[in-house]
């Protein structure tokens, strides 16, 4: 080699290096996420945020729901109490609920001790002579009624019945069934229980630790427990160690046989999306990688070549991931499993060098000449199309067009400026002249299947017409990478604790914890009038557990003072069957409750109101939201337009009715039409790059032509086969125009006719590209199937399309 | 020391004695009338009417309530009191679920969270649905008097529900049920007297 170009080389090469390495260090040092919200919109309302943020770190999320199915009821509901005693002292569980009246005391305690705060029945009306009167008599009634055992010992102490109103106020709603002691399924297969984390449901971490934590006491409570061996177990065999010496141990997987633990619940979502996606990604860029190297080895039957083929790959992934921990502060796991699929387009550029090179040793050089610029234009056009989705509101998105940008301009930088200098002398590869002259072959005769593809392309057309109102998918689950099966299985423990789905909040805003709850107790007025008139069949309030202070010093102050209620009292128990003294305990608690300290948020502290309390007022620095779900009546749905008016009719500023499907769906169908423009926004971009270079309007459509033909071809196809389209998959059909465009500005170069080499070239490029794609088509996370199921069939066809519509050669 | 024959036989003797006494009771009664036969008989009956009245003495008032009203079962879970007089109210039970209707007020109950106000009721419904295995989940069964007038008492197991309710008598003819006496722990009674009505 001339000694000029070895020095420069060897700079080349250092340069490469310290880029190498800049990349290494600044990926070492980068954050990955799996956290499914980078696939979720950004929020634009204050309210909207809200519900997002409510989606990952509110109570919701830090809920796990347990089931335990195997063996009988009660050998379950033993286990089910095993594993709550264990996991109630372990700080990372705020509360462990089965069904035991671990609470309960505590919460009869509390209501009864501020009852006259908390009943909406205490007004100065119920005090009054006649007030007492009724409320003596219905007392009474009750009395001589069934539920009289109940209240037989509270009639001295609160004969308005305030503690029966609290107690009917709060067993609203279906709660599961008790099987021996412990909650259990509607269909009796299963126990459950509902647990609450202290972390919230993106901290993955955390979640994956308590459900490590609910594991372990399912195993030891499962191995520490032989009574509770159903019949029909295999027990462990003669000379095991004894199961109880062996907590979690092989024993404990003998009889973990018999019981099976479910768990759901968003953070467990999380946990497992993480579990998929990492699996998958390294599984999928394992097979990838194999697959794409036993290509290349075939091809070039040479290591050295095989080699130097990947270091472009490499530093364009590096590239990527660096530059998106540089852009986004964080690597989402979708992006590496994404950036598997773009090793797939980055071998091309170095498979365009060493096979589009003469044979023999030739000078690197002469191939930049002559190819270099178009695989340049081929960049670039990849580069204009992904910049549209640097500007997406999904940061998944951004990261994606950041990620393809990055890794596309190092890996065929790379292959320009690094590669020539390292290719040894006497480099060679296989020689693949025969496979190219069959190819040119093919090609000749391609022009006469024009007719075909015109057919074809209005079959797609009609089919894409037919389907246009049903092409798109415009449900926000459909990004979901949650499995199906999961899914159905969060809907059965659900139901199973007749726990719906929240659907319609009343969303109450405002600056203090008071003024909200003042508006939710007004709002709650509205609602109750829509619960009488049978529009409703409940909602919650956080007022409820918590009233404002102002309703409570109401409440108060309907408290007459003891001389004035004892005289009111001898007055209400004429023709009662009562005698007044009875009732000197209810005075004295009047008494008492007309200076009782005002109930605050502490006093709910263990209590399982807390955690009604907890999910239903949230505060954001100075800013304070109470949520109040509905529930709607049993088979009809919410009149939705109703419910609104009667809640602007209070004139309530900052309450708004959010009807949380509908919203996050058009919140969804929002950006998909955002993606769509992007996208168009690339096209538009690639074509003006096209037309600036060639200034030519009848050669760029030539070079669009195949493209958009093999766009609108696979989008046909994924219509007749039934898959709605997704944000992935135009982002696919958005990568199907960046590879290409490869194929087509090849069959476009004016120069020459397309050589025998530069076609087998591009076969294999395109087989790469579809190794590395088509791997994503068998994954089971939504977003990356939807990327391989486009861009596998898409890149075929547009390497077909480019041939059959190519200029007609001379040779 | 020797031992006189004649008392080793009487002690040997005395085991069989003590069998043969401990039998009279049992051939006291009508051999052929045990709880078993009660249960299936009761058990036949799918649904009923009845009417009734009821008394309860209650220490905190100063005379007794009486009501009156109708009474519907059907098996195996649904019970309903419907009283008529002197305030119109009704007690609906349905599997684990107590509804009472007063007036516009509407009560709904999860028994599960009252154990026994739910093993009061399912006293009744067990006796109404023969079924001797709910009934002895909570009570001690004893049955006295023959197939045509029988009286069948409950006594709570469970501590909490002594608390609560010291006995429950249920008296009938053949499977008709004729009367229901509850005496509560701290002395307060009812007796409710139920008259079986045409099933319309």
């Amino acid at each position: 080699m001339k000694p000029v170009p070895a020095r420069r080389g060897r700079t080349v090469i250092a340069l490469w290096l310290a880029f190498i390495l800049a990349c290494g260090i600044i990926i070492s040092r980068s954050q990955f996420t799996t956290d499914l919200s980078a696939f979720l919109p950004r929020s634009p309302t204050p309210a909207q945020q809200l519900l997002m943020e409510q989606i990952r770190d509110g109570l919701a999320s830090r809920l796990i729901l347990v089931g335990i199915a195997g063996a009988d009821a009660s050998a379950r509901a033993r286990l089910s109490k095993q594993i709550a005693q264990r996991l109630r002292a372990d700080p990372a569980f705020v509360s462990v609920n089965n069904g035991e009246p671990v609470s309960a005391g505590r919460d009869r305690a509390f209501l009864f001790n501020h009852r006259y705060l908390l009943s909406p029945a205490v007004t100065p009306a119920r005090f009054s002579v006649d007030g007492l009167h009724a409320a003596l008599s219905d007392s009474i009634d009750l009395l001589a009624s069934p539920a009289g055992l109940l209240v037989k010992s509270l009639l001295p102490r609160d004969p308005s019945g305030e503690m029966v109103q609290l107690l009917d106020q709060l067993n609203r709603g279906t709660r599961p069934q008790m099987v021996d002691g412990a909650w259990a399924s509607r269909d009796g297969a299963r126990a459950l229980m509902l647990m609450q984390t202290r972390a919230s449901g993106s901290d993955t971490d955390a979640q994956q630790r308590a459900m490590a934590a609910i594991r372990l006491a399912f195993d030891t409570a499962v191995s520490l427990s032989p009574d509770s061996l159903p019949k029909g177990c295999p027990l462990p065999e003669a000379g095991y160690p004894h199961p109880n010496l062996l907590p979690g141990g092989e024993g404990a997987m003998v009889r973990s046989a018999c019981f099976d633990l479910v768990m759901t619940g968003p953070g467990v979502f999380s946990v497992t999306s993480r579990d998929t996606i990492k699996s998958q990604v390294s599984r999928l860029s394992i097979i990838s990688v194999a697959l794409i190297a036993t290509l290349l080895l075939l091809v070039y039957r040479s290591f050295t070549a095989l080699i130097l083929g990947f270091l472009p790959v490499i530093s364009g992934a590096l590239a990527g991931i660096a530059a998106v921990s540089l852009g986004f502060g964080a690597v989402h796991g979708i992006t590496l499993g994404f950036g598997t699929a773009l090793i797939g387009e980055a071998v091309d550029y170095s498979i365009y060098l060493f096979v589009q090179s003469e044979q023999g040793g030739a000078d690197p050089q002469d191939w930049i000449k002559r190819f270099w610029p178009t695989i340049r234009l081929g960049v670039l056009t990849s580069i204009f199309g992904f910049a549209s989705l640097l500007l997406s509101g999904f940061p998944g998105l951004a990261q994606l067009g950041l990620y393809s940008i990055a890794g596309l301009i190092a890996a065929a930088t790379v292959t320009r400026f690094v590669l020539p200098h390292l290719l040894p002398a006497n480099f060679r590869i296989h020689d693949v002249s025969a496979i190219g002259l069959v190819l040119s072959r093919l090609v000749q005769r391609a022009a006469a299947l024009r007719w075909a593809a015109a057919i074809l392309l209005l079959a797609a057309c009609v089919v894409l017409v037919q389907h246009r109102a049903s092409l798109w998918n415009d449900k926000i689950s459909s990004l979901s990478p949650v499995s199906q099966a999961d899914l159905a299985l969060d809907a059965s423990l659900r139901a199973d604790m007749g726990a719906p789905d929240v659907r319609y909040l009343v969303v109450v805003s405002g600056a203090s914890r008071e003024s909200v709850l003042q508006s939710s107790e007004q709002v709650s007025t509205v609602l109750q009038a829509q619960v009488d008139q049978g529009e409703l069949a409940g909602f919650e309030s956080p007022s409820r557990y918590l009233p404002s202070i102002a309703t409570q010093r109401a409440r108060q102050a309907s408290l007459p003072a003891p001389a004035v209620l004892e005289t009111r009292l001898a007055q209400a128990v004429q023709g009662l069957p009562v005698r007044a003294q009875l009732f000197a305990p209810f005075l004295a608690d009047v008494a008492a409750a007309r200076s009782q300290p005002l109930l605050q948020a502490s006093d709910l502290e263990q209590t399982s109101m807390a955690m009604a309390v907890d999910a239903l007022l949230i505060r954001q620095d100075r800013h304070w939201s109470a949520l109040l779900p509905l529930t709607a009546p049993e088979g009809v749905s919410i009149n939705a337009s109703r419910i609104r008016a009667a809640l602007s009719a209070t004139g309530l500023p900052n309450v708004l009715f959010v009807d949380m499907k509908t919203e996050s769906d058009r919140l969804y169908s929002g950006y998909l039409h955002e993606v769509i423009l992007l996208s168009l926004g690339g096209l538009v971009a690639i074509i003006g790059l096209l037309l600036w270079v060639f200034r030519s309007p009848m050669r760029v459509l030539r070079i669009i032509a195949p493209l958009a033909a093999a766009v609108i071809t696979v989008t046909a196809g994924l219509a007749v086969f039934g898959q709605q389209l997704i944000i992935l998959h135009l982002v696919g059909l958005l990568l199907v125009v960046a590879v290409g465009s490869n194929y087509a500005l090849f069959f476009d170069r004016a120069d020459c006719p397309i050589s025998p080499r530069t076609l087998a070239s591009m076969l294999f490029a395109n087989l790469t590209a579809v190794a590395g794609f088509g791997l994503l088509a068998f994954s089971n996370v939504s977003i990356l199937q939807a990327m391989g199921v486009t861009v596998a069939p898409g890149v075929i066809l547009a390497l077909i399309y480019s041939a059959i519509f190519a200029r007609k050669s001379h040779a | 020391m020797m031992t006189p024959p004649a008392l080793i036989f009487s002690l040997r003797a005395l085991p069989r004695i003590l069998v043969a006494l401990a039998l009279l009771p049992a051939i006291g009664h009508a051999a052929d009338w045990d709880i078993d036969q009660l249960m299936r008989g009761l058990a036949q009956t799918r649904s009923g009417r009845a009417s009734f009245v009821e008394k309860k003495s209650i220490a905190m008032l100063d005379k007794p309530v009486e009501s009156s009203g109708e009474l519907f079962y059907s098996a195996p879970d649904h019970l309903e009191k419907r009283t008529l007089k002197p305030k119109a109210e009704s007690m609906t039970v349905d599997a684990g679920t107590l509804v009472i209707e007063r007036g516009r007020q509407k009560h709904r109950l999860q028994l599960q969270d009252y154990p026994e106000l739910a093993a009061f009721i399912d006293s009744i419904r067990g006796t109404l649905a023969g079924d001797r295995k709910a009934l002895e989940r909570n009570y001690r069964l004893s049955l006295d008097g023959t197939a045509e007038r029988w009286t069948l008492q409950l006594l709570p197991l469970d501590e909490k529900m002594q608390a609560v309710v010291k006995r429950i008598r249920i008296a009938g003819a053949r499977d008709a049920v004729r009367s229901i006496e509850i005496t509560q722990a701290d002395g307060d009674s009812s007796l409710m007297l139920v008259e079986k009505l045409s099933t319309p």
